[in-house]
């Protein structure tokens, strides 16, 4: 109707238009690509390399420990005492590594030395090659054999996930990734639920307490009022969201295009480590293949489903709280009232956020399954098992349970509200609004 | 004379108590309805439901002949008693908002506003934001957009409180210029002054009851008691003497050189008479029959009709 859309008008424009909406706008997709990016640029700047002193009490060890970019290792053959004075004063080395002769018995007694702390992967690293040695010369000693010589024996084992679905094809899953994508989607939805659920109830107060609402609701009905806050609410969340999308699109595509040798290398790198940490595993991963890999886990995901499922539980969600919030703005007379009411309204879409990792590790189980239907916590749960796959029924009687039960919030808080705002002066309690539910209009 | 508002036998319920207990009135075309009471006696429950915010448990209300529906609210302008505005938004778009909201096109709105902005000398507010405004100043802008469309029906809930002599004077006489120009008034106010200046009808609500209903000036010609006051000169023990046979003293005052006596004249008495037994022993100034103010009616109306309740009890 004309005059609904005269008030999503103002509640939109008037929003859009405040100084903080700006600034929002702006420094959310900074903090959204600042995420992206700075721990890959951490990582680039991270790349010079650590030069390590070996100590090399048993003579096994020497030329034997392979240098990478991030570590390398010398054998400038010098006593544990002289190195570490060295270091002390700050030479070349940045730590000391001493290997005692005891160490193909007890390989514990390996000891670094530094001022400040290599990265944890540098230590693995080195642990790795010290071990890889110490089972050369065991094979050799024991066996007489050689390291390179089994180096085939030992398969890289990669498990395929497969996924029967209801038409009982097989597709692969995406797996750890899917519910990656899932995650982030569904606390999209927690944070947007929140943020403006918590706006609606602000507006109702501020029309509440700016004596505004009695003249406005000799114009329009209570109903209508409520509905185009909501609504007009709405749409500033989704005007956000999409400028947001969109800017931090445009900064990280920038960002990449201006290191984007650096970075690649800086991935590479990581992906590299990462490899290596895994030593039987042969140096063959490069950067083309962790793209392929990454790119065919992504094409898994069906995104048409899985965006169009976002925005309906984003919308959801957010109109069963949002009513929700605008009951509780409804029925104070100023935001310090509102704690008693908002604990059980916040309480389970807090719960879903902490649910969340769980599903996430086991998408299918009792919990997922349950939480994604219970429509308090389902816009934030079945988002995550969304990209993972989820039964059609499933998806289908949790959606159906949303509407309904935001339809249901909807005309409940409708009442609360029509009663709310024009009561002033009165602290209300549960026991009250229980009256105002279920009193005729 | 045709009604604009015919309320009939409504009551109001809420879970504790009856707001409205089958109260009707009748408020006449182009005139200033006094809607009295004191606090709490159901006023605002009455006007809400006459505005469409709250509907009645049972009873009609007929505006200008036809039953009271939802598109009604473009023909009736309300400024609440708890009244304000948005304190962020700019004065000009919210007067606009307010006039859309009341069905008027975006075009017309503008146009009347400036004409009002105008004529309450406040122009230069337009941009300013809300917050920035004195209460008489929002006062101002409230009363331009209750009355900007209209309306056939305009319910005024106390509109003179928050203003200064002169602004209260600016708006008494635009409500009177609404009122020959077509539109009927409900005008609900404890300033009694302001009522037996504006208002030609009344209703008097109290404990969800009404208890009186009328023309004004009948009311306080039902209400006189046939006391006068009788300002002379002279000697008071002559004037008592003169007076005894024909009237009650009932006070006696003394003003510089004058004296002034309110006395109840007998049922069979005419002013004549008691003039005629009191001029041969002192000198008259004066003599006035005391109409009763609203105030002492409504003062009067609602203690005798709470203490009627009391002996019911």
């Amino acid at each position: 109707m004309n005059k609904v859309s005269l008030i999503i008008q103002r509640e939109y424009l008037t929003r859009v238009k405040k100084k903080s909406f700006i600034v929002m706008s702006i420094v959310g997709p900074i903090l959204i690509a600042a995420l992206m990016i700075v721990p890959a640029w951490l990582a680039m700047s991270d790349e010079d390399s650590q030069q390590i002193e070996v100590i090399d009490e048993t003579g096994l060890f020497i030329n034997q420990l392979e240098s990478t970019k991030e570590v390398n290792f010398n054998y400038p053959m010098r006593s544990l005492e002289e190195a570490t004075q060295e270091l002390d004063k700050g030479g070349e080395y940045s730590a000391v590594l001493h290997i005692p002769k005891v160490v193909v018995s007890l390989p514990k007694t390996v000891q670094i030395f530094y001022k400040s702390k290599p990265k944890g992967s540098s230590i693995r690293y080195m642990e790795d090659q010290i071990a890889k040695v110490i089972e050369g010369k065991k094979l050799e000693d024991l066996y007489n054999l050689s390291l390179d010589q089994i180096s085939g024996l030992r398969p890289d084992v990669r498990i395929v996930e497969n996924k029967i679905n209801e038409d009982g094809q097989t597709e692969k899953s995406a797996g750890g990734l899917a519910a990656g994508v899932g995650f982030a989607l569904a606390f999209f939805i927690y944070f947007f639920i929140f943020l403006f659920g918590v706006q609606v109830m602000r507006g109702v107060i501020e029309e509440k307490t700016n004596r505004i609402v009695e003249v406005i609701i000799s114009s329009v009905k209570p109903f209508q009022l409520m509905m185009g806050k909501i609504i007009g609410i709405a749409l500033v969340a989704v005007t956000q969201f999409l400028i947001w999308v969109v800017l931090s699109g445009v900064i990280v595509v920038g960002v990449q295009s201006f290191f984007k040798e650096d970075l690649t290398k800086a991935k590479t790198e990581q992906i590299q480590q990462m490899e290596q940490f895994n030593p039987s595993q042969t140096d063959t991963a490069n950067e083309s293949s962790f793209v392929q890999k990454l790119n065919s886990k992504l094409q898994r995901i069906n995104f048409p489903l899985v965006l169009g499922c976002f925005l309906f539980y984003f919308i959801g969600g957010y109109l069963l709280y949002g009513s929700l919030f605008a009951a509780i703005g409804s029925a104070v007379d100023s935001e310090t009232d509102t704690q008693q009411f908002m604990l059980p309204v916040t309480i389970p879409l807090i719960l879903s956020i902490v649910f969340a990792q769980t599903v996430m590790e086991n998408p299918d189980g009792a919990l997922g399954f349950w939480t994604s239907l219970i429509p308090f916590t389902s816009p934030i749960i079945m988002m995550i098992r969304i990209p993972v796959g989820v039964p059609p029924w499933e998806l289908a009687l949790s959606m159906g349970i949303l509407i309904l039960t935001f339809i249901g919030t909807t005309l409940m808080a409708a009442k609360i509200y029509r009663t709310g705002i024009l009561m002033y002066g009165k602290k209300v309690n549960f026991k009250e609004i229980g009256k105002w539910i279920f009193h005729k209009s | 004379m045709e009604a604009i508002l015919k309320a009939e036998n409504i009551i109001k319920q809420y879970a504790s108590h009856r707001a409205l207990d089958d109260v009707s009135i009748e408020v006449p075309k182009q005139s200033v309805f006094g809607l009295l009471g004191p606090n709490g006696a159901g006023k605002t429950s009455l006007i809400r439901i006459i505005n469409q915010i709250t509907a009645p448990d049972s009873g009609n209300i007929w505006l200008d002949g036809q039953k009271l529906e939802p598109k009604h609210v473009e023909h009736i302008g309300y400024l609440p008693e708890e009244r304000g505005l948005y304190k962020k938004m700019e004065v000009g778009e919210q007067a606009m908002y307010l006039a859309q909201l009341k069905g008027m096109s975006k075009s017309e709105a503008k146009a009347k506003l400036k004409e009002w902005f105008k004529k309450f000398d406040i122009s230069p507010w337009w941009n300013k934001k809300v917050e920035e405004l004195s209460k008489g100043m929002a006062q101002k802008v409230q009363f331009i957009v209750t009355v900007l469309h209209e309306p056939k029906l305009l319910i005024l809930d106390e509109p003179f409180s928050g203003f200064d002599p002169i602004n209260t004077n600016l708006v008494k006489s635009e409500i009177l210029r609404l009122k020959e120009e077509g539109a009927s008034i409900i005008l609900s106010t404890h300033n009694m002054g302001s009522v037996e200046e504006i208002c030609e009808h009344i209703a008097l609500i109290n404990k969800s009851k009404k208890i009186l209903e009328g023309n004004v000036k009948q009311i306080q010609q039902d209400f006189k008691e046939g006391i006068y006051e009788l300002k002379y000169k002279g000697n008071k023990i002559a004037f008592t003497n003169a007076l005894w046979t024909s009237c009650e003293l009932l006070d006696h005052q003394e003003d510089g050189d004058f004296q002034i006596a309110k006395i109840r004249m007998g049922a069979e008495k005419s002013p004549n008479q008691v003039l005629s037994a009191i001029v041969p022993e002192v000198e008259v100034y004066g003599l006035q029959e005391i109409i009763p103010s609203m105030n002492d009616i409504f003062i009067k109306q609602v203690e005798t009709n709470s203490t009627k309740e009391v002996d019911h009890e």
